[in-house]
């Protein structure tokens, strides 16, 4: 059963992705995300001295600062702070720079759904723009599913809106080895299988979900190149930024 | 290593406590390989947990529950306000998490929790999308009237796994609600009716309701597991989060659908077979979850 999406676009197929690097003077690092018409500025400031008071002083530590494009910051944005300060210290190697902290602040510019996986996006784009150590990259993306089993990617804000229940997966970018086996195995499945991070919405039964987790990663493949090409095109930042 | 000397036991046991607070990451791995727990316990069972109701006796509704040592306390108190116009026949409930200095030695007057926030909107979440309550049901004149309830949970004791302990508490306090008898006095005003009044008076537009109790479908419970290298730990406590960082907190309702799967990042991947191991684990506790609840529920019926 197709669904009419009002965009006109397929099941599959998600909305132009646009990246922009080092767009911001001053910040050590930023990237301008844009699916569709949700956009999301981040910058990141960092290595910073010291930690706050809470937090291990043996590893680096990541603070973030989510503002929202009007109004005053809530428990919403507190969530999604908490959920992107946890996705990029997974990401990133917190044993390199001990007792520093690297500042993430994104502001949203326009939300039409799917937002948080475009901050995430965002968020790890900048953090390459600003030469902050990753392991590995991290790719998000937005899956909605409709009552009869079937799962529509990238949906709009009214798409989400309308549909039972939809959710933010975050994976692994994925490896491109010369290597014939390919990517590494854990457990026979590949490591850009394993979920990163996952916040759904709605009720939904539970091999719906194992069905979405498999359309996701298969999208992330997408997000993962555009990624690799529109960091690869770029030229390298200005070295003297992060003094 | 702090293994045990020969001299003496209460040398070794200084050892073990020196040990669990200097390495505390060997000290938990060294029990994962014995596949057993420093409670005892094994690696998929939640610790005991009891519920409570009618502890708040000024409240419409209210909840102690308890997980291992996690202490939630839920009151739900009812007002009546005006609906808004999107939705004329329907109440609404307002969720509010505290952590106040007594839960936890790292919450301090000055320095609220950070996951407070967090957790109150992950229970409005669950509870909003899970339909657990009928709106339509706290709704007394269409357009006119209709309840607000707020429902406030207390942590009296942060063990780990708090959003388990506070949804359990909301649940509860929900079971145990009873929305109070009003009616509308000549003014046009909701009163309550306080059971001296009785049918001494008669009111324009009888409204007057007996104290009903909310129908609760599709009651969500959920279960909180760590994820570490390839062991699975069901319930953690506060040691057991602070040192292996990657939660996974799972939702289901009575009819086994999946309200809410939350990963909020964290070293460890989840792999599909890790997902559905705890989505079975899940399940099992959700069953534990009912008993438990249905009991306290019948227990307050016959007082």
């Amino acid at each position: 059963m197709e669904i009419d999406r009002p965009d006109g676009r397929t099941r599959n197929q998600l909305r132009p992705l646009a990246c922009s690097r080092n767009i911001l003077n001053r910040a050590h690092g930023s990237a301008r995300w844009s699916q569709g018409d949700t956009i999301v500025l981040a910058a990141v400031y960092g290595p910073k001295t010291g930690t706050r008071k809470n937090e291990n002083p043996e590893k680096a530590s990541i603070e973030v600062i989510w503002k929202p494009r009007t109004g005053q910051v809530g428990k919403a944005e507190k969530e999604y702070e908490m959920i992107l300060k946890r996705t990029l210290q997974s990401i990133c190697v917190l044993t390199i720079n001990q007792n520093t902290t690297t500042t993430v602040i994104l502001q949203v510019v326009n939300d039409d759904g799917s937002l948080l996986p475009c901050a995430i996006n965002a968020a790890c784009a900048a953090l390459v723009d600003a030469g902050i150590p990753v392991r590995h990259l991290a790719v998000a993306i937005c899956c909605a599913m409709a009552g009869s089993g079937s799962v529509i990617l990238d949906p709009t804000k009214l798409e989400e809106q309308k549909m039972e229940a939809f959710s933010y997966l975050v994976f692994h970018n994925s490896v491109l080895s010369m290597l014939p086996e390919g990517s590494l195995h854990v457990d026979g499945e590949p490591m850009e299988h394993g979920i990163i991070t996952s916040v759904t919405h709605g009720v939904i039964s539970v091999d719906d979900y194992l069905y979405c987790l498999e359309r996701g990663h298969a999208a992330s493949a997408k997000i993962s190149d555009f990624l690799r090409r529109s960091l690869q095109s770029h030229a390298p930042s200005d070295p003297s930024k992060a003094a | 290593m702090g293994s045990s000397g020969a001299s003496g036991d209460l040398e070794g046991e200084m050892e073990v406590d020196a040990f669990r607070r200097l390495f505390p990451l060997r000290f938990h791995e060294r029990h994962l390989l014995e596949s057993i727990r420093p409670d005892a316990r094994p690696l998929g069972r939640a610790r005991e947990s009891t519920v409570a109701l009618g502890a708040v006796s000024s409240a419409d509704g209210s909840a102690l529950a308890k997980i291992g040592h996690t202490t939630m306390l839920a009151a739900i108190k009812m007002e009546v306000m005006t609906p808004s116009s999107e939705s004329p026949d329907e109440g609404c409930v307002a969720i509010d998490f505290h952590m106040p200095p007594i839960c936890s030695p790292f919450v301090r007057p000055g320095r609220p929790a950070e996951v407070a926030p967090v957790i109150a909107k992950q229970l409005s979440d669950v509870i909003s999308s899970s339909g657990m309550i009928n709106l339509k049901e706290l709704s007394l004149t269409t357009g006119k009237a209709a309840w607000m309830a707020y429902l406030d949970i207390y942590c009296l004791d942060a063990d780990g796994a708090l959003f388990d302990a506070a949804l359990l508490s909301a649940v509860a306090a929900f079971s145990h609600l009873q929305i109070p008898a009003v009616s509308i006095n000549e003014d046009g005003r909701v009163v309550t009716v306080s059971r001296a009044d009785g049918d001494g008076k008669q009111a324009k537009d009888p409204v007057i309701k007996e104290k009903r109790k909310l129908t609760l479908s599709c009651v969500p419970f959920s279960l909180t597991c760590i994820l570490h290298q390839k062991y699975i730990l069901a319930d953690p406590t506060a040691e057991e989060e602070s040192v292996m960082e990657t939660l996974v907190t799972v939702v289901l309702d009575s009819s086994s659908r999946l309200v809410s799967l939350y990963k909020p990042g964290g070293p460890v991947l989840a792999y599909t077979s890790a997902v559905q191991d705890c989505i079975a684990l899940t399940r099992h506790r959700v069953k534990e979850l009912q008993k438990i609840l249905n009991e306290a529920v019948s227990d307050m019926e016959v007082d």
